[in-house]
């Protein structure tokens, strides 16, 4: 116990940004659920349930990018598969959605979901089999990810394939696993995905309560991740991984098995992106295959990156702001939103390497100089 | 008579014996190097070596570029794997068997001829990372410096007198200090078996003098080999030298010895002629 | 009747100036010849023999005769459309001017059409040509008889061309096979069918093989040439997959060329490669626009367009972007992915997001028939065989040129090549250029084989990474090892697994490949691979 207090109390170290982002991620949280909820449609203050759920949307792809900032940031491993962890925490929980429709569905069988009808199935695959008990599907959305990250990256790291090697065959990864779950066979409805979704532990998805109490368990585990992380960064096991990341063979040198805390650090991560998929896939109603598409995993890459890789907060931000950004241009000028991601990722390396964050972290070094430390060059 | 693990009482499963293996010196011999031969694209890096190095002793290791020094390091410390010949470290252990990490573990420490500290933390947090601790996931999870861990760390930051330079980010240090701060990291180790490759480039007459002085008081509790090229550091701290040439042991012997010796005379000046 | 007027006084005028055959003159009388009338004709034309007997009888067969409302030419209109170009039956040449408003069809009956068919099959045996004949025996196969088995024996006696001969041969064994009364014979030419590729000769067997009323002797050496003969089907089954494979890698070793330069020379990651190759293949899609008329000279124009205009798209990203990343290489992955998005987004707004059809040359179309099992399409020959010129081009390139001399002493020791006075960065722009204009060269290749899309790139570079990985960074005779094998690994595995699985299974097995040696297949080894 004495242990944990000590771990949770590493997270509230001077200086980190924890409680001032833990604070408002809650405030603004709880705002937007009460807009929704408690002021009528009439005012101009009510916040509509479509905002609610784009919120929501926003919140599951933040806990994405801090996923891929864990591990890229802090660690330097470039994973480009991180959408695949994320679809897969999302089919575990599109799994449980899809039992939970029992007979209502178009064709009205009791146990099996429509695409397995029509395609003439007569009984579940076993992979289908316990999805309709929550804890079981909850228990999936972890170790589903998790065990792939395992493999992979036990395969990876032990054979030391870094940098760009490895940035490669983790898209390879997730390319492979989009052309399997494409295919009809493997049971996890081909093309169309799963979707028609109708309530989850019994509430109706539809409801706007159910949608604001979706929004807000995204916020709270989002900050929840976010405090663990952080303590696990700035723990002794944090800072082997920054060494890590700056000069690997030194830290196998000093006699840390480098290759154990890349896996372990691959797996965490992992687990956060397909909590992130479960998150995402209720409040979106749909799962595809097109999430394992290469280009979505590449696409969240550049919301760290804008944001700021290296700091927690910095990958939320960036994830937030492109997201929102994305909503908006798509909305006026569906086709030049390519033009402005493509650019976002040529200006971003060349101008921004540290995001955001850095670019407000240089401002305020040049105007209030005096206060800095000195920073190495980078 | 013989008795299946199972039922012997005395069996020591693998798992379960302790990872720190004290190293058997009970011959006085902490490193034994037996024709080792190590050779990249044809090209014969190490050539049937053979070294044996005394517990507690202060040894250098000279030679021309290419005589194979680092990459015997590299070999002991399990960076590079050989193609044939013993690496044992005391009576026991075979280092061909280990991982870097491993070997580290055991108590070899090692110092790379380019000082590669970690430029983005702290000079503290370095010497935390290289502190004598264990290493596994879950402990450095939960690690928590006790007030010894502290003491230790400072007293090694005033032997390697950057005490001023403590929260400092180890990046902004000079070259010198790097230096400095690399053997820290050695000390705070506490390896029983230190490898230390050009400790002296691009460091002052005074701090050469100092890390001298440094090598030497380590020699005796621990066992001390250094790669230089400064020959007059050589001559300052050496008892024992070993000449490399050509991935082989050419002289072994006393400073004098070796100057005096017909094979090293005619190698260097042969070829400078 | 008043054209039959017509048609009289321009035939007295024009009898009188022009001497003309026999054959002319009856072929004349056909436009006009009632259906009943046209058999006796022409059996009166076969009596004459004429080598445009058969271009004639073809098009009258297949319902491609016309005759030019004007003056009654006769035409045969373009086999593959029914309509134009129609080529005149007379002169052999193309009739320009014609289309479908100012012709006539010749019309025929089905009992005409029997009467044709047997007449053509008797004009190809005895045609000039010697490939004609040999076909015309091979379709005989299905329909032997006593007649025409004698007609064979007759046109074997004179027949000079040896593969003729061989048609011959197995069409006379397969009926002495089938018909002949002494076991002995039957059994000695089923020997000597085995050699035959023949379809008809490999169903002929497999009904000897079961039928119950031959006698055991036949039926065993029946099943035994079966045997002899499936057995070399299969092999050539398997020279066929191996041919797809070759070609496949081929494509891949086009698309996976540059790559092989930028990344494993330069040590450049550059994910807009795909779209390099997709840029030569429009470069082929606007050239043909432009040139509608050539449409066979038009690729000629299209290679070193596509190479100058990928090259110059490389060279002007390697001057923008990448020299600014240099020696980080993952932020010039995330870069040149930038680039790709907005390369691709640029042609769905100026070409639009459908595919565009790309015409494929003349001699381009069409297939290489080795023997009746195997035969290898032109488009994949050729592509294999541009792979493997550009391929030499490229060794002559590094190897031999001081470009390539200065491209490797960089890829070596920058700083040293630096120091010895080679412009670097000039190197880093041309290796660059160099590598996307021959990824663009490889557009040209690709738009022979698929539709031009914007996609069209992204769905090669994992593939062409995988290659440029699997063969060993910066080693082109790596590259071309491994875009070979994976090709011809992939087209083996697709009849077992199912296309989708087989690029699965290849993915995954380059994922475990590179945990077993990261290198690649080739490595380069020692202090260099440090």
């Amino acid at each position: 116990m004495n242990a944990v207090m000590h771990f949770l109390s590493l997270g509230r170290a001077p200086g980190s940004k924890t409680l001032p982002f833990v604070a408002i991620l809650f405030g603004v949280t709880l705002l937007a659920s009460l807009g929704n909820l408690l002021i009528p449609e009439t005012s101009a203050l009510h916040v509509s349930t479509y905002t609610i759920t784009l919120l929501g949307k926003y919140l599951s792809y933040a806990l994405l990018a801090l996923s891929v900032d864990v591990i890229w940031g802090y660690c330097g491993i470039l994973s480009l598969g991180h959408g695949a962890f994320f679809a897969l925490g999302g089919y575990a929980m599109g799994m449980y959605l899809m039992r939970q429709i029992g007979d209502r569905g178009v064709y009205g069988n009791p146990i099996l979901p429509d695409f397995m009808v029509f395609l003439n199935w007569d009984e579940l695959p076993w992979f289908w089999l316990g999805m309709d008990q929550f804890w079981f599907a909850m228990l999936m959305v972890v170790f589903v990810p998790g065990l792939l990250a395992f493999v992979f990256g036990w395969l990876a790291f032990h054979s030391r394939v870094t940098g760009v090697y490895l940035s490669i065959i983790t898209q390879a990864l997730t390319y492979a696993l989009m052309l399997a779950f494409f295919r009809n066979e493997m049971g996890f409805g081909g093309n169309n995905g799963l979707t028609d979704f109708k309530d989850l532990l019994g509430f109706d998805l539809q409801s706007d309560t159910t949608r604001v109490a979706l929004f807000a368990i995204t916020a709270v585990i989002l900050g929840g991740v976010y405090v663990l992380s952080q303590a696990i960064l700035k723990s002794r096991f944090g800072k082997v991984v920054e060494a890590i990341r700056d000069g690997e063979n030194r830290v196998r040198f000093l006699g840390y098995r480098t290759e154990r805390y890349k896996v372990g650090l691959f797996v965490y991560s992992a687990v956060i992106a397909g909590i992130a998929g479960a998150l995402y896939v209720p409040q979106v109603g749909i799962i595809n295959p097109g999430e394992f598409a290469p280009l979505k995993s590449i696409e969240l890459v550049v919301w760290v990156a804008v944001g700021g890789r290296g700091t927690l907060y910095g990958a939320v931000v960036g994830a937030l702001l492109v997201n929102y950004a994305k909503t908006r241009f798509t909305a006026i000028l569906p086709d030049g939103w390519l033009f402005i991601l493509g650019g976002l990722f040529v200006l971003v390396t060349l101008f921004l390497p540290k995001g955001l964050v850095g670019l407000v972290g240089q401002l305020r070094s040049r105007f209030k100089p005096s206060k800095t430390t000195e920073e190495p060059a980078a | 008579m013989t008795t299946s693990p199972i039922l012997d009482r005395d069996h020591v499963w693998p798992f379960l014996a302790p990872s720190h293996v004290p190293v058997d010196v009970s011959h006085q011999v902490i490193l034994y190097v037996e024709s080792l031969s190590v050779s990249f694209d044809g090209f014969k890096a190490l050539n049937d070596l053979n070294l044996y190095v005394n517990d507690g002793e202060l040894r250098c290791l000279i030679g021309a570029n290419g005589a194979g020094k680092t990459t015997l390091m590299d070999v002991i410390t399990g960076k590079t794997a050989c193609d044939s010949g013993r690496a044992f470290f005391g009576q026991t252990i075979d280092l061909l068997k280990h991982s870097e990490a491993e070997v580290a573990q055991l108590g070899i420490g090692r110092k790379f001829q380019k000082p590669t500290v970690f430029e983005a933390q702290t000079v503290f947090d370095n010497l935390e990372l290289a502190m004598k601790s264990r290493k596994g996931l879950w402990p450095t999870l939960m690690a928590r410096l006790s007030s010894s861990d502290i003491d230790r760390i400072d007293s090694v930051l005033t032997t390697i007198g950057l005490s001023g330079q403590r929260l400092m980010l180890a990046g902004s240090l000079s070259h010198g200090q790097k230096q400095w701060l690399e053997i820290g990291m050695l000390l705070v180790a506490d390896p029983r078996l230190l490898l230390i490759d050009e400790p002296v480039a691009g460091m002052t007459a005074e701090e050469t003098d100092r890390t001298a002085e440094l090598l030497t008081s380590l020699a005796g509790e621990r066992t001390v080999i250094v790669v230089e090229h400064d020959m007059a550091f050589v001559r300052s701290i050496a008892r024992t030298v070993t000449v490399l040439h050509q991935g082989s042991v050419l002289a072994e012997g006393t400073m004098d010895q070796i100057q005096n010796h017909p094979d090293v005379i005619e190698v260097y000046l042969g070829e400078e002629a | 009747m008043k054209r039959l007027c017509l048609w009289a006084t321009l035939w007295l005028l024009t009898s009188t100036a022009l001497a003309e055959s026999l054959f002319e003159q009856r072929l004349g009388e056909l436009t006009e010849a009632s259906l009943a009338e046209t058999q006796s004709l022409l059996e009166a034309l076969e009596a004459e023999g004429d080598p445009r007997l058969l271009p004639l009888f073809d098009a009258l067969f297949n319902g491609n005769l016309y005759y030019r409302d004007a003056d009654q030419t006769l035409v045969a209109a373009d086999p593959n459309t029914g309509d134009a170009p129609y080529i005149g039956i007379l002169s052999g040449e193309v009739i320009a001017s014609l289309n479908e408003d100012n012709v006539t069809k010749v019309r025929v009956n089905n009992r005409l059409r029997r009467y044709l068919n047997d007449a053509l099959a008797r004009l190809k045996l005895t045609a000039p040509d010697p490939a004609i004949r040999e076909a015309a025996v091979n379709e005989l196969l299905t329909q032997l008889n006593a007649d025409t088995i004698a007609q064979l024996d007759v046109l074997r006696a004179d027949e000079q061309n040896a593969k003729v001969q061989q048609a011959l041969d197995t069409a006379l064994n397969l009926y002495t096979a089938q018909s002949s009364d002494q076991v002995g014979a039957r059994v000695q030419a089923i020997g000597e069918l085995s050699s035959s590729l023949q379809n008809a000769v490999r169903n002929a067997l497999a009904r000897l093989a079961e039928d119950e009323d031959a006698p055991e002797a036949v039926q065993n050496a029946a099943a035994e040439s079966l045997n002899s003969i499936e057995q070399k089907f299969t092999f050539y089954g398997y020279v066929d997959q191996l041919f797809f494979g070759l070609s496949l890698g081929s494509v891949l070793l086009l698309a996976a060329f540059g790559l092989a330069i930028t990344f494993g020379v330069m040590g450049v990651i550059n994910m807009a490669h795909g779209e390099m190759l997709m840029l030569g293949a429009y470069t082929t899609f606007v050239v043909q626009q432009l040139m509608p008329n050539a449409i066979n000279q038009s690729i000629w124009v299209a290679i070193p367009m596509a190479f100058l205009v990928a090259g110059s798209v490389g060279v002007l990203i390697e001057r923008c972007v990448i020299r600014f990343l240099h020696g980080r290489p993952l932020e010039t992955l995330l870069a040149t992915f930038g680039i790709s998005l907005i390369l691709q987004q640029l042609v769905r707004t100026i070409f639009s997001p459908l595919n565009r059809r790309v015409v494929a040359p003349d001699w381009l179309s069409g297939s290489w028939q080795i023997n009746p099992a195997l035969s290898l399409t032109f488009n994949r020959l050729y592509i294999l065989i541009f792979a493997l010129i550009v391929f030499a081009l490229l060794v002559l390139i590094m190897k031999k040129t001081a470009l390539g001399l200065q491209v490797r002493a960089v890829s070596q020791n920058r700083a040293m090549a630096k120091a010895m006075g080679i412009k670097t960065d000039w190197v880093d722009a041309l290796t660059f250029g160099l590598g996307s204009g021959i990824a663009g060269v490889g557009g040209v290749a690709l738009s022979q084989l698929t539709n031009v899309g914007p996609n069209l790139g992204q769905s090669y570079i994992i593939d062409s990474f995988m290659v440029v990985v699997f063969g060993g960074v910066g080693n082109l005779y790596g590259t071309l090892v491994a875009a070979f094998s994976l090709g011809v690994a992939n087209k083996f595995l697709e009849p077992i697994t199912g296309t989708v699985l087989a690029t699965t299974l290849v993915l995954v097995f380059i994922i475990l490949f590179i945990q077993k040696r990261p290198k690649g297949l080739f490595p380069q080894r020692g202090r260099a691979a440090e």
